[in-house]
C-alpha cells in the first residue's frame, strides 16, 4: 500500500478534506479531490505557471508542493477571486482588454496578478513584465495581459 | 453563456438594424467562464470509475524491440488494463493522411502503436490504464522492453544520402521529390549581371499549445463517445470509426474548451485511437492527458527544413527569376499533414513579388525524429525567410536599398489578378486575386516611423541599432464547405451550430456578431455552438485561417435567409418572437482561397559583445479584408507576432547525432515570456476584401507569424552591417548569433575592431 | 533560474528515461526542530531526502530522476526561518529564509545591496515565494546566484548533524555539479555574513536566454577600497560557466592596488583568470568564455562607477 493520508485544507475559506496519497501534489490535490478544475496543469515541472495559486497571499506554483506540506496554510484559486456570478475589477480589466484567448493561461495569470497588486498597487509596465514572467502564454502576445493590470491599477488609484 | 436579451429583442426585430455588431470591438463572450475558472478543458472532464491512461514511448531513435514483458505492470495493484501492439492486432492500422497526399508520402504512415521497430524517441509502445495517473506512471516502470538499437537517422543530410533507412522495407528516405516550376527559370537566369545562392535551414519547432493533448473516452456498447476533439472533429469521427469498424454515426466527438492549437492540436494521433480502443476494452471511460514531456516527443514538431535559394538580379534590383531546392525533415512518419508544409513553403517561394519565373525542386525526407505536421503560417515562416533574407543579402551585394527593391518588385494592384501557377502538385492553378501590395508596405514603414529610426548598425549607449523588413501574401480559407444551422426559438433567442472548431479564437463572439447583424438581434440573443459532431450534418474544421472566412459566410448566410422567415412572419402579422422553433441548415461551398498579405517591420538594437538581441519595436501590417471584431483580431496578429518573435530567437527542438531530443523540458524548450515579447504594434487593412466570400473576409490568423523571421533577421543584419552576417540559419540564438560573430572577426575580410 | 537545469548534466546531456510527470510513491515527514530533522536522518538514511522550499527538487521528483521513499520536510522548523542583524556587524540569515524574503528584507537592503540587487534575478515570483537560500545552496546549481553571492561576501555555511555544529566558508563548500562539502547527515542551518564597510564596492551582472532563466554566465564581485580608492580586497565570483561557482584570483590580484579607472580595468582584463567552461545546446564553451571577459570586465566598470550601459 503506498503512503496516503487524510489531508485538510482550507482553499477559498473553505475546508476540504480528502484521503489521497502522500505524494499528491498541490495541483492535482485542488482538481481531482477539491473539484476545483480553475487551477490548471501547464507543464508540471514549475515552468509554464498555469497552475499558480496563493498560498497566505503569496502566488506559488502548485505543481511544486505536494498538498501534505500545505498545512495550516490559505489557498486561494481563481474560484476563490470572487463570489460567485461576480468578477473583481481585475477580471473585467482582463476582458476589456481581451487578455485571453484560449484562456488556459488565464487564471495563473489572474492569481499571479492579484498578488503583484496586492503587494505592488502602483506597478510600473517592466513591473508587470517581471512579475508576469514565470506566467507562459501562447495566445495573446502579454501585451493586454499587460494592459490589463495597468489599467487594473490605474483605476485602483484613481478610486481611492 | 449570457442569458438571451429578452427585453432588448422585440425592438430588435422590429428595428431590423443591420451592420452595427461586425466590425465593433465587442468584448468576448467567452470570456467570463475562462476568467472565473469555469472553463470546461479536456482533463476537467470526468467520470466516476473512469481509468487513467499512461503511454510508455520508445527511448531510443530506431530500435527493434525483440520482447515486451508487461507481467509485473499488470500485477500491480490498481492496474486495469496494459497492452502492447500484440494486444492490438489487426486494429492497429496505419492513420491515413487527411492534407497534401504528397507522391509517395504514404509508404511512410504511422501505425497507432509501434509493433517491431521503433523509429523515433516518443512512439508509443505499451498502453496503461489505472485507477489513477500516478499509479499508471507506476505501471510504466514496470514495462520491460527488450530493445536491439540501430543506427539512428538525425539530419536532413544523413536522411539524403540513405545510407540508413528509417524504413528498411521502403527502401528509401525520400518520401516525396517533384519539381514546380512557373515561367521559364533557366532562360530568367541565363546572363543575369547578379545570381546569389544561399543555402538557409529553418529550425525545427512546434506550436506548444498551453494545454496539451488530451481525450476521454466512453464506450457504452453501441456508441463512441470522445471529449477533446478540435480542429477537425468530424474528419477525426470518419477515421475513428473506420478503425472500429462502426459506421459514423457511432462515434461521437465531443468538443471541450481548448487550451490552443496552433496547427498542431487536433489531428489524429495514435492515442486519438489507443484511448477509445482501451474505453472498449475495458468498458468503462478512460482518461489520457499528455504530460508536457510527452508533448514535446510526441505531438507533432513542425519547421524543419532546408534551402537552397538562388536570385538573379538585374543591377538595378530588378528580380529576374528565382530557384532552389527545398528539403523538409518529416521526421519517422508521415502523419495526416505531414506534407503541407514543404508544399506550401514552394509554393510562397516567390512570395508577393512579381518573378514570373521561378522552379523549384521539392524533396521531404524521412528521419528518427518525432514526425511533423502544420504550425501555424506552415510553409509560409520558412518561405518569407528563405526569400526575404536572400533580398536583403543581394541587397547588400548591389548596394541597394531594401525597401526600394521591395517597392520596384512587388506586385502592383493594377496587375491582380495575378497568376502563381500550379506550384502544389495536389492544387490546381491559383491567382492571387486582390490586394495592394505596395499600400501594405507604405503603411507599415509608416507605422513604425521608418524614416527615423537609427539603423545600419548606428551605435547608441553600446547597443548597434538595426530596422529590417519582409513582405509577405498568403493563402487561407481551405475546405471546400461549411455548415451551419440556426434554430430561432420561442423566447426570442437563436442557437447557431456551425462545423468549425474553436481553440480559443473567440467564434462564439464573432459569429453572434455576423448573425446579430443579419437579424438584427444583439449578441446576447446567439447560443453558439461549434466543434461536436452532433450539430450539423458535417463539419470541415478549424485550420487554414478559414474558420470565419468559411464558416462565417455560412453563419451569415444561413442568418439571412433565417431573416427572411421571420420576414414573412412578420409580413403575416406576427409580432415577436416565433410561435414554434424555426431552423435553418446551409451549406456554404468556398470558391477558392482568399489571399492576405502584408508587411513585417522590426527595430532592433543588438549587443556585439554579448549578442543579444532587444526587439525595441515591431509593426505587423496586413489586410484581412474585412475586421470582424478589431479586439480580436488585433489579439490574433499581436499573437501571432510574439510567437513568431519568440520562435526565431528561442523556440528550437534540439537532437543529438543519435536523434536523442535534447530539448524535452519547459527548461530546454524555450519561449517567449513576457520580459521577452517586446510590444508589437498590429496594423489590420481592409483595402483589399476579398471577392470570394459575403464577408469580405480573408484569414486572420496567421499573418501575424508569417513574416517575423524575415524581418527580423533582415533587422539584426542590419544592426551587424559591419560584420555581412548572412544570417540564413535560425534560430537567431544567443549561442548561434555569438558563433556568426565569432566567425565574422576571425575572418580576414572584416572590420579589425569591435565597437 | 527555472527550476530544473539539472537536464543538462545529465550524463551525455540526454533525458532518456520514459517521459512521467507524477511523483514515484513516498511518505512525508515533517520534522519540528533541527534535532528532529537530524533524528529523521539518522533514522531513515539513503531512503530519506530532505525537503525545504522544493522548487529544484519537486521537478526531479515528478519526472522521477529521484525517487525517495521518504521526504523529511524542514519547512516546519521555525528557528530556521529570519534575517538577524548580529553584535559584530554580521548578518546571520536562517536556511529556510524564502527567497522573497531576501528580496525584501530591509536590512538586506542596507547592509548587503548586493544580495538585494540579485534576487530579482533569480527564477520568477513564484518561484521565489517558496525558494529557500539554504535549498539552493544544498542543491549547488552551477548557474544559480545564491552560492556565488555567498563565495562573493566571504560567508560561511553553518552545519548540524549529530557530530555536532560546524562553520565552512562558502570558498570550500561549493565542490561541483550539485555537489558540496555537506555530508548525508548535516542539515545547512544557517548563513553568515561578515560585517561589510558601507564604503565597499560590488556589481552583480548576469545574463540569462530569458529573464529568469539560469544564467549562461554571471558575476558576483565585492570589492574593499582603502580612504584613497585603492583597492585593498576584491571577490569576483562568476557563475554558470563552470561545474560550480569560482573566484577569479588572477583578476582580483589584478585589481588590487590602487584606485581603478577605466583603463586600469581594461589592463586588469588581461590577467583574466582560465576557466573550464562547459557545453551545453543553450551555449558553447567558446560563447561562455567571451561572456565571461565582457560581463567581467562590465562588472568591474560597473562597481566602481564607470558603466555606461544598464543591462548585459
Amino acid at each position: 500500500m503506498n503512503p496516503s493520508r487524510e489531508i485538510t485544507l482550507r482553499v477559498n475559506g473553505n475546508t476540504v478534506r480528502a484521503v489521497c496519497e502522500t505524494r499528491t501534489t498541490l495541483l492535482d490535490f485542488l482538481r481531482d479531490h477539491a473539484g476545483l478544475t480553475g487551477t490548471h496543469a501547464g507543464c508540471e515541472h514549475g515552468v509554464c505557471g498555469a497552475c499558480t495559486v496563493q498560498l497566505d497571499g503569496a502566488s506559488v506554483r502548485a505543481c511544486l508542493l505536494f498538498a501534505a506540506q500545505v498545512g495550516e496554510g490559505q489557498i486561494t484559486t481563481v474560484e476563490g477571486l470572487a463570489p460567485p456570478g461576480a468578477m473583481t475589477d481585475l477580471q473585467q480589466a482582463f476582458r476589456r482588454h481581451h487578455a485571453l484567448q484560449c484562456g488556459f493561461c488565464t487564471p495563473g495569470m489572474l492569481m499571479t496578478a492579484d498578488a503583484l497588486l496586492r503587494e505592488t498597487p502602483h506597478p510600473d509596465e517592466a513591473a508587470v513584465r517581471a512579475a508576469l514572467s514565470g506566467n507562459l502564454c501562447r495566445c495573446t502576445g502579454y501585451q493586454p495581459i499587460i494592459e490589463a493590470v495597468l489599467d487594473c491599477a490605474e483605476a485602483r488609484g484613481a478610486r481611492s | 453563456m449570457n442569458a438571451p436579451d429578452r427585453a432588448g429583442l422585440g425592438n430588435a426585430f422590429e428595428a431590423a438594424a443591420t451592420g452595427t455588431l461586425s466590425g465593433a470591438p465587442i468584448e468576448r463572450v467567452e470570456d467570463e467562464r475562462f476568467l472565473t475558472g469555469a472553463g470546461r478543458f479536456t482533463d476537467d472532464v470526468r467520470f466516476e470509475g473512469m481509468g487513467h491512461a499512461a503511454i510508455l514511448r520508445s527511448t531510443h531513435a530506431h530500435a527493434r524491440i525483440r520482447r515486451i514483458d508487461c507481467t509485473a505492470a499488470r500485477a500491480l495493484p490498481g492496474v486495469m488494463l496494459v497492452a502492447t501492439a500484440a494486444d492490438i492486432a489487426q486494429a492497429n492500422k496505419p492513420i491515413p493522411i487527411r492534407l497534401a497526399p504528397l507522391p509517395g508520402l504514404d509508404r511512410f504512415l504511422q501505425p497507432t502503436i509501434a509493433a517491431d521497430e521503433v523509429r523515433y524517441v516518443g512512439e508509443p509502445v505499451a498502453i496503461v490504464v489505472a485507477s489513477s495517473r500516478y499509479v499508471a506512471e507506476d505501471a510504466l516502470d514496470l514495462i520491460e522492453v527488450d530493445y536491439d538499437e540501430g543506427p539512428a537517422v538525425a539530419s536532413i543530410t544523413q536522411s539524403a544520402s540513405n545510407a540508413t533507412l528509417v524504413h528498411a522495407a521502403v527502401g528509401t528516405n525520400v518520401a516525396t521529390q517533384y519539381p514546380v516550376e512557373r515561367g521559364d527559370v533557366d532562360r530568367a537566369f541565363a546572363g543575369a549581371p547578379y545570381t546569389r545562392r544561399e543555402r538557409f535551414r529553418c529550425h525545427r519547432h512546434t506550436g506548444a499549445p498551453m494545454e496539451t493533448r488530451g481525450l476521454v473516452a466512453e464506450w457504452n456498447g453501441s456508441l463512441m463517445r470522445v471529449w477533446g476533439a478540435t480542429k477537425v472533429p468530424f474528419f477525426n469521427r470518419g477515421l475513428l470509426a473506420s478503425f472500429f469498424d462502426l459506421p459514423e454515426t457511432a462515434v461521437d466527438m465531443i468538443e471541450t474548451d481548448i487550451g490552443g492549437g496552433f496547427g498542431i492540436r487536433g489531428e489524429f494521433y495514435p492515442e486519438d485511437f489507443l484511448v477509445p480502443w482501451a474505453s472498449m476494452q475495458l468498458g468503462r471511460p478512460v482518461k489520457w492527458i499528455e504530460d508536457r514531456r510527452e508533448h514535446l516527443m510526441a505531438a507533432n514538431h513542425a519547421r524543419e527544413t532546408e534551402c537552397e535559394l538562388e536570385i538573379a538580379m538585374n543591377l538595378d534590383g530588378t528580380i529576374r527569376g528565382l530557384r532552389g531546392r527545398v528539403m523538409a525533415d518529416l521526421g519517422a512518419y508521415v502523419r495526416t499533414g505531414g506534407g503541407v508544409a514543404v508544399s506550401r513553403l514552394a509554393q510562397y517561394l516567390p512570395g508577393p513579388y512579381r518573378i514570373s519565373d521561378f522552379g523549384c525542386e521539392v524533396m521531404a525526407l524521412v528521419t528518427n525524429k518525432t514526425p511533423v505536421g502544420t504550425m501555424r503560417g506552415p510553409g509560409r515562416y520558412e518561405a518569407n525567410y528563405f526569400r526575404e533574407r536572400l533580398l536583403d543579402l543581394a541587397c547588400g551585394d548591389l548596394g541597394l536599398d531594401p525597401v526600394a527593391v521591395r517597392e520596384m518588385n512587388l506586385i502592383a494592384r493594377h496587375e491582380m489578378p495575378w497568376p502563381i501557377g500550379r506550384l502544389v502538385p495536389t492544387e490546381g492553378e491559383g491567382a492571387y486575386d486582390v490586394g495592394d501590395f505596395h499600400s501594405g508596405l507604405h503603411k507599415a514603414l509608416s507605422a513604425i516611423g521608418y524614416d527615423r529610426l537609427p539603423r545600419d548598425g548606428a551605435l547608441i549607449d553600446g547597443w548597434l541599432h538595426g530596422v529590417g523588413v519582409a513582405c509577405f501574401v498568403e493563402s487561407s480559407g481551405g475546405g471546400k464547405s461549411e455548415n451551419a444551422r440556426i434554430v430561432a426559438r420561442t423566447d426570442g433567442s437563436f442557437d447557431i451550430y456551425s462545423g468549425v472548431s474553436t481553440m480559443g479564437q473567440g467564434h462564439e463572439t464573432v459569429f453572434a456578431q455576423i448573425a446579430g447583424d443579419e437579424l438584427g438581434a444583439p449578441i446576447s440573443a446567439f447560443r453558439v455552438h461549434h466543434g461536436s459532431t452532433a450539430h450539423v450534418d458535417y463539419g470541415w474544421g478549424t485550420f487554414h485561417s478559414r474558420a470565419i472566412v468559411v464558416g462565417g459566410s455560412a453563419v451569415k448566410l444561413a442568418a439571412a435567409q433565417m431573416r427572411e422567415q421571420l420576414d414573412a412572419l412578420a409580413a403575416a402579422g406576427h409580432r415577436g418572437p416565433p410561435a414554434e422553433d424555426i431552423e435553418v441548415k446551409l451549406r456554404y461551398d468556398t470558391k477558392g482561397p482568399t489571399y492576405s498579405y502584408g508587411t513585417h517591420v522590426a527595430h532592433v538594437a543588438v549587443d556585439p559583445e554579448t549578442a543579444r538581441v532587444k526587439v525595441l519595436a515591431y509593426v505587423a501590417l496586413e489586410d484581412v479584408g474585412r475586421v470582424m471584431n478589431p479586439l480580436l483580431a488585433h489579439g490574433q496578429a499581436v499573437g501571432g507576432a510574439v510567437q513568431g518573435i519568440g520562435a526565431t530567437f528561442l523556440d528550437e527542438l534540439r537532437y543529438d547525432e543519435n536523434a536523442q531530443l535534447l530539448s524535452g523540458s519547459y527548461a530546454d524548450y524555450l519561449m517567449a515570456t513576457s520580459t521577452e515579447a517586446p510590444a508589437v504594434q498590429a496594423v489590420l487593412l481592409e483595402e483589399s476584401p476579398s471577392p470570394s466570400n459575403p464577408l469580405g473576409a480573408k484569414g486572420a490568423g496567421e499573418g501575424g507569424i508569417v513574416a517575423t523571421a524575415g524581418a527580423l533577421a533582415n533587422a539584426v543584419g542590419n544592426a551587424l552591417a559591419a560584420w555581412r552576417l548572412p544570417l540564413t540559419s535560425l534560430p537567431l540564438s544567443l549561442d548561434n548569433l555569438a558563433r556568426a560573430l565569432r566567425e565574422a572577426r576571425s575572418a580576414a575580410a572584416v572590420p579589425g575592431q569591435d565597437h | 533560474m527555472a527550476a530544473m537545469a539539472f537536464m543538462h548534466y545529465l550524463p551525455n546531456g540526454k533525458v532518456c528515461t520514459i517521459p512521467v510527470m507524477k511523483p514515484a510513491p513516498l511518505d512525508i515527514l515533517p520534522a519540528t526542530s533541527v534535532a528532529h530533522a537530524l533524528s529523521l536522518l539518522g533514522e531513515h538514511g539513503d531512503q530519506a531526502r530532505l525537503i525545504a522550499g522544493g522548487q529544484s527538487l519537486m521537478p526531479i521528483l515528478a519526472m522521477r530522476l529521484a525517487a525517495p521513499a521518504i521526504l523529511i520536510d524542514i519547512n516546519g522548523i521555525a528557528d530556521l526561518r529570519g534575517i538577524r542583524l548580529e553584535a559584530d556587524g554580521s548578518v546571520l540569515i536562517g536556511a529556510l529564509t524564502r527567497h522573497r524574503d531576501l528580496e525584501r528584507s530591509p536590512l538586506l537592503a542596507e547592509r548587503l545591496p548586493l544580495i538585494a540587487a540579485a534576487m530579482p534575478w533569480i527564477a520568477h515570483v513564484q518561484i521565489r515565494n517558496r525558494g529557500t537560500l539554504g535549498g539552493s545552496l544544498s542543491h549547488a546549481d552551477p548557474a544559480a546566484e545564491l552560492p556565488a553571492l555567498c563565495i562573493a561576501l566571504c560567508a560561511t555555511i553553518e552545519l548540524h548533524s549529530p557530530r555536532g555544529v560546524r562553520q565552512i566558508a562558502a570558498d570550500d563548500f561549493f565542490q561541483g555539479v550539485f555537489a558540496t562539502a555537506r555530508a548525508d547527515d548535516e542539515l545547512l542551518t544557517a548563513v553568515r555574513v561578515p560585517a561589510t564597510t558601507p564604503a565597499q564596492r560590488w556589481a552583480f551582472i548576469e545574463l540569462a536566454r530569458r529573464h529568469g532563466d539560469f544564467a549562461l554566465c554571471g558575476i558576483a564581485l565585492t570589492a574593499d577600497c582603502s580612504p584613497t580608492g585603492a583597492v585593498t580586497q576584491a571577490r569576483i565570483v562568476v557563475f554558470g560557466v563552470s561545474d560550480c561557482p569560482r573566484r577569479l584570483p588572477h583578476l582580483e590580484s589584478a585589481i588590487v592596488g590602487s584606485a581603478p579607472s577605466p583603463a586600469s580595468i581594461d589592463q586588469a582584463m588581461q590577467s583574466l583568470d582560465t576557466v573550464e567552461a562547459r557545453s551545453d545546446h543553450h551555449a558553447s564553451s567558446e560563447y561562455r568564455l567571451e561572456l565571461l571577459a565582457t560581463l567581467a570586465r562590465r562588472a568591474l566598470r560597473q562597481a566602481f562607477g564607470f558603466d555606461e550601459r544598464t543591462a548585459p
